[in-house]
């Protein structure tokens, strides 16, 4: 493949170089708050990309994706709470936790096509999530403090912020690259033609349910390494890590960042989380002059603007904010 | 991304007016609920703390002060996130607020570990006064289960003989019916808990309560779910009298109306107590938000007033935090409540009251009737190391 | 016990059929124009202010009603012509980041307009009252005129469905969308009617719910999520299937809350059953869910040609 300088290859590039370089700039300006802020974009972008590549790619479009998120999560903090915090430990089984989950509900889910998977999907993560919240020894709903983050006999030292940062970078990178890698193998080819026309995969002799089913489970685990990430980022794990909001959320991401493009739900995750933040003081600042003070209340609705620039991301722009510099690149 | 760091100060900026600029400010971070059912709490809140500022002369121990408000969403996920944004980027001083006993929980961590005091304005969650307590956290509340075991002592006053419980499935919940059943003589007709905050449909459990016969029903329902409560407690024709913990103030009242007549509640503070703090900040919250303040506002300005001892003790060197302890742990402030004084976990020591709803005109407001127990210290102290 | 076990039913019916009314509408979207809308617990939730709000103003309860429901009626056919429209025949993912921005906004405004607080919808006298409905029995007037109204609801429904022209192309439309376009009708007031009349069922629900639980942003969205659980259960498209699998999806959540946890303290301890059975019990219709795809992936009532 020969890099050519579309608009969508260099926003790829521009992201990847401005991540990169961002604790660099948080040094200098001595904002710790930034550096926080993206690493759970990164947490929350490598979930984004698990999920796109059984939605993207796959087809199959999950509605309880959080659940691996909660699971990876959840592993660490009981493990730590039973006094084990070894992340050589911890995380590979988090990891193998996810996918033992992802195994059960992909297997019964499979079977089910549209948006009957997207249902079934949702309800056996609403079942994950209410076994979460009955486990009162772990705080039930109330959630867990993590005391100690994962140890990793003095080689990581997930304390210092930067650290975890690039570790998180990492974890992403070589992920969109495995994304990349496995979409374009054989594994691949079929996983894809089975999106676009199953019957005829099956024809060929594929057994397309065991290539979806293995799919799933990756992108399982893939998402509870996030989770893992994600409790050691905040210390804290509650059942609210897989609420169907959550889920929710995920989607969102990819579906704005672009599906189907490796580096899409990145820019999703980059973009949404991004608004997020700014958009109360844009609205703030631009209105300002306008309204005066009462625009420094309004900047508390900034979400009626987020709301109708989501809602014209999905009639005007295919292929999420990826697929429009693709386009616009083209013309 | 750098947008929200200009967000924090120009809001501040605004709250503070002319007075910031001479100096270091002392920076307090305040985590409240903005959003949601139960943002009239956090507005109260917010409210009464304002007006502690303005009795301050708009300073903090003499000395300016910045204060940034964060929502956390009646979340503990959000809650924590706030708490870290505000002690790793803003660097704040002090931390205020928290309503809700599990968002308090998840946020402990963060401000223990950098050393941050944290005053909880309202939640008091057990392992707050026990295993958890902080040489760095100070309430100005309550721990939980007092509230409802002074209901439970009242309740034996009255001579009531079994009791059905009814609470939300959280930390707070399980520490008020914990509570309640310590002091309540009677017998326990059942308990049972529903989904917080979602579950606002209480058809089943009010059934099983009129299903059990007891003798009085305890509810603790805060904010916009005891306004649902009294609701349908009163469409379900239920005879059996209520006695309630956090469920009527004055932030419910205005929905409540007729509903809360006759529905006892205990309490730290009411708003009549007869002290001229209390007078003062009531008159003064009364003329510039037409409402009544609630006791959640009454901690918030309680809370300030502790820290302005604080500060007014290092002259403004927040860098002293061991003599700031000290200070704050002598409780040298004057408080709405009257007397007011720290057990050695950083729990106040304090009377609490029985208050009833009048009927004055059009107006429904809280009286104090009685005063239920005195000096009551939580019964968690023993478990604290710090002595 | 007995007399609970009928109380509790009727809790569960009651809720079931207030289920009902925000399914109808979503399945008939769904069907038909394959619209997945999340934005419909907004218009739930439109109905409860505007009801509130009217009822406040007019100072009638019934006269606040008839005007919450005008008023959803006009909202929820403006959304479609401005945006749903655009929507139709994309993919369903594009339904789900549209919807949710609707979501976002339609909770925004009810913010800004009427505040954080919530609303109260105080139902008249005769109905905010408790009557007798079987020897020593006093049952809510209100949760019963709910069940009353829905039934109605569902009676009329019926009749425009099966009896009437409009009802002959809904029911056209949802098994086969082509062929109405195909026979000269103009589909795309079809589909503004029957996306209005979707609205006005949720915001009736939203309505009847604020007077039990009071209107508050956001209380559109936990409830379009067993909403939607219902619509699977029942078949996509199927009004029938909506009723039956409402009322099993309300007397499950209602009944095992009521006693699940009496069961588990039987096998578990006290406290560790009172944190579970709450919990468990809201699984349950996830669990029916799950049972009746795998039995009958389309549903109990599937649609003829899905």
């Amino acid at each position: 493949m020969r890099f050519s300088f579309t608009a969508r290859n260099l926003l790829i590039a521009a992201v990847i170089v401005l991540l990169a370089l961002l604790p660099v700039y948080t040094a200098f300006s001595g904002s710790a708050f930034i550096l926080t802020l993206f690493t759970r974009i990164l947490i929350l972008a490598l979930a984004a990309t698990s999920l796109n590549l059984i939605m993207g790619y796959g087809g199959m479009v999950s509605f309880g994706h959080a659940a691996y998120l909660g699971i990876g999560g959840y592993m660490v903090g009981i493990l730590a709470f039973e006094g084990i915090s070894s992340g050589f430990l911890q995380w590979p089984l988090a990891i193998l936790v996810s996918a033992l989950f992802a195994l059960v509900i992909g297997a019964l889910s499979l079977r089910t096509r549209g948006v009957y998977f997207i249902m079934i999907t949702l309800a056996l993560a609403q079942m994950v999530y209410y076994a979460g919240v009955s486990l009162s020894r772990y705080g039930a709903d109330d959630g867990l403090t993590i005391n100690r983050r994962s140890q990793f006999a003095g080689l990581i030292d997930l304390s210092n912020r930067t650290v975890f940062y690039y570790l998180c970078l990492a974890l992403l990178l070589g992920t969109v690259y495995l994304v990349w890698r496995l979409i374009n193998s054989r594994f691949g080819l079929v996983i894809r033609g089975a999106k676009s026309n199953e019957r005829r995969m099956r024809s060929i002799g594929f057994p397309t349910y065991r290539y979806r089913l293995v799919c799933f489970v990756v992108a399982g685990a893939i998402c509870g390494l996030a989770g893992a990430l994600l409790a050691n980022f905040t210390n804290f794990i509650s059942p609210a890590m897989m609420h169907w909001t959550r889920s929710g959320d995920l989607i969102v991401m990819v579906v704005l960042g672009g599906m189907g493009s490796v580096f899409g739900p990145t820019v999703g995750a980059v973009a949404l989380l991004v608004l997020e933040e700014t958009l109360p003081f844009l609205i703030g600042k631009l209105g300002f002059p306008l309204f005066g003070e009462s625009a420094a209340r309004a900047a508390e609705y900034w979400q009626i603007v987020l709301g109708p620039m989501l809602l014209a991301i999905a009639l005007f722009a295919r292929g999420g904010i990826v697929g429009l510099l693709t386009r616009t690149g083209r013309d | 991304m750098r947008g929200h760091l200009i967000v924090g100060v120009a809001l501040s900026a605004l709250l503070v007016g002319p007075a910031a600029g001479q100096g270091k400010p002392v920076k307090i971070g305040f985590v409240t609920t903005l959003s949601g059912p139960t943002a009239v709490i956090g507005n109260d809140m917010r409210n009464s703390f304002e007006i502690a500022l303005d009795h301050l002369g708009r300073k903090i121990g003499g000395q300016p002060v910045e204060v940034i408000y964060e929502d956390d969403q009646q979340k503990p996920e959000v809650g924590v996130q706030k708490t870290q944004k505000l002690i790793e980027s803003d660097k704040v001083d002090f931390i205020v607020g928290y309503i809700w006993s599990n968002v308090l929980l998840a946020s402990l961590k963060p401000a223990v570990d950098s050393k941050t005091f944290l005053i909880s304005a309202n939640a008091g969650p057990s392992q707050l006064a026990g295993e958890l307590c902080s040489p760095y956290v100070f309430s100005t509340s309550w721990q939980n289960d007092q509230t409802p075991q002074a209901m439970g002592l009242y309740m034996n006053q009255k001579g009531v003989k079994s009791a059905f419980l009814i609470g939300p499935n959280y930390a707070a919940g399980k520490d008020m019916l914990a509570g309640l059943k310590s002091t309540f003589k009677g017998q326990i007709a059942g308990e049972e808990y529903t989904k917080w905050p979602d579950q606002l449909d209480f058809s089943a459990e009010l059934s099983k309560a009129r299903a059990a016969k007891p003798d009085a029903i305890f509810v603790f329902y805060p904010g916009a779910a005891g306004v649902q409560f009294l609701n349908q407690y009163n469409q379900a024709g239920l005879k059996i009298p209520l006695y309630t913990a956090f469920t009527i103030d004055e932030t419910t009242l205005p929905r409540q109306k007729d509903l809360a007549l006759g529905v006892p509640g205990a309490q730290e503070w009411v708003n009549d107590l007869p002290n001229e703090q209390n007078k003062r900040f009531v008159a003064d919250y009364k003329a510039k938000h037409k409402t009544g303040p609630s006791f959640y506002g009454a901690q918030a300005y309680d809370a300030a007033a502790l820290i302005d001892s604080a500060v007014a003790a290092v002259k403004g060197d927040t860098s002293k935090k061991e003599e700031m302890r000290k200070e704050m742990e002598k409780a040298n402030f004057k408080s709405v409540r009257g007397n007011f004084k720290f057990g050695p976990n950083h729990m106040p020591i304090q009377n609490f009251y029985l208050q009833d709803v009048v009927k004055t005109g059009d107006d429904f407001v809280l009286k104090t009737v009685a005063t239920i127990v005195e000096n009551d210290q939580d019964r968690y102290h023993d478990k604290c190391p710090m002595k | 016990m007995g007399l609970l076990f009928i109380e509790q039913c009727l809790n569960g019916l009651q809720f079931g059929l207030l289920l009902f009314l925000l399914a109808a509408g979503l399945t008939l979207v769904f069907g038909i124009m394959d619209l997945v809308n999340l934005a419909h617990g907004s218009l739930y939730m439109l109905g409860a202010y505007f009801a509130a709000t009217f009822a406040a103003l007019t100072d009638s309860f019934l006269l606040g009603v008839v005007l919450g429901l005008a008023a959803t009626l006009v909202v929820g056919m403006a959304v479609e012509v401005v945006a749903m429209r655009r929507l139709y025949g994309r993919d369903h993912l594009d339904h789900v980041l549209g919807t949710f921005g609707l979501i976002l906004f339609f909770n925004e405004l009810v913010r800004l307009i009427w505040g954080p607080a919530g609303m109260s919808l105080i139902p008249p006298a005769w109905l905010n009252r408790s009557i007798e409905i079987l020897p020593g029995v006093p049952y809510s007037a209100y949760r019963l005129s709910i069940i009353v109204v829905s039934l109605a609801v569902a009676l009329l429904l019926y009749m425009l469905v099966m009896r009437t022209r409009i009802g002959m192309l809904i029911r056209a439309g949802a098994s086969n969308r082509e062929m109405v376009g195909a026979l000269g009708v103009n589909i795309n007031l079809l589909y503004t009617l029957v996306f209005g009349i979707g609205a006005t069922l949720a915001g009736l629900a939203g309505i009847m719910q604020a007077q039990i639980q009071t209107a508050y942003v956001g209380m559109g969205e936990s409830v379009l999520i067993v909403a939607l659980v219902v619509i699977i259960i029942g078949g996509i498209g199927s009004i029938r299937g909506a009723l039956v699998a409402s009322i099993f999806v309300g007397l499950i959540d209602t009944v095992g809350r009521a006693f699940l946890p009496d069961m588990l303290k039987l096998v578990l301890s006290p406290a560790a059953a009172s944190t579970a059975g709450p919990a468990l019990s809201s699984m349950l219709i996830y669990i029916l869910m799950v049972a009746v795809l795998v039995l009958r992936p389309g549903g109990l009532f599937p649609a003829a040609s899905r």
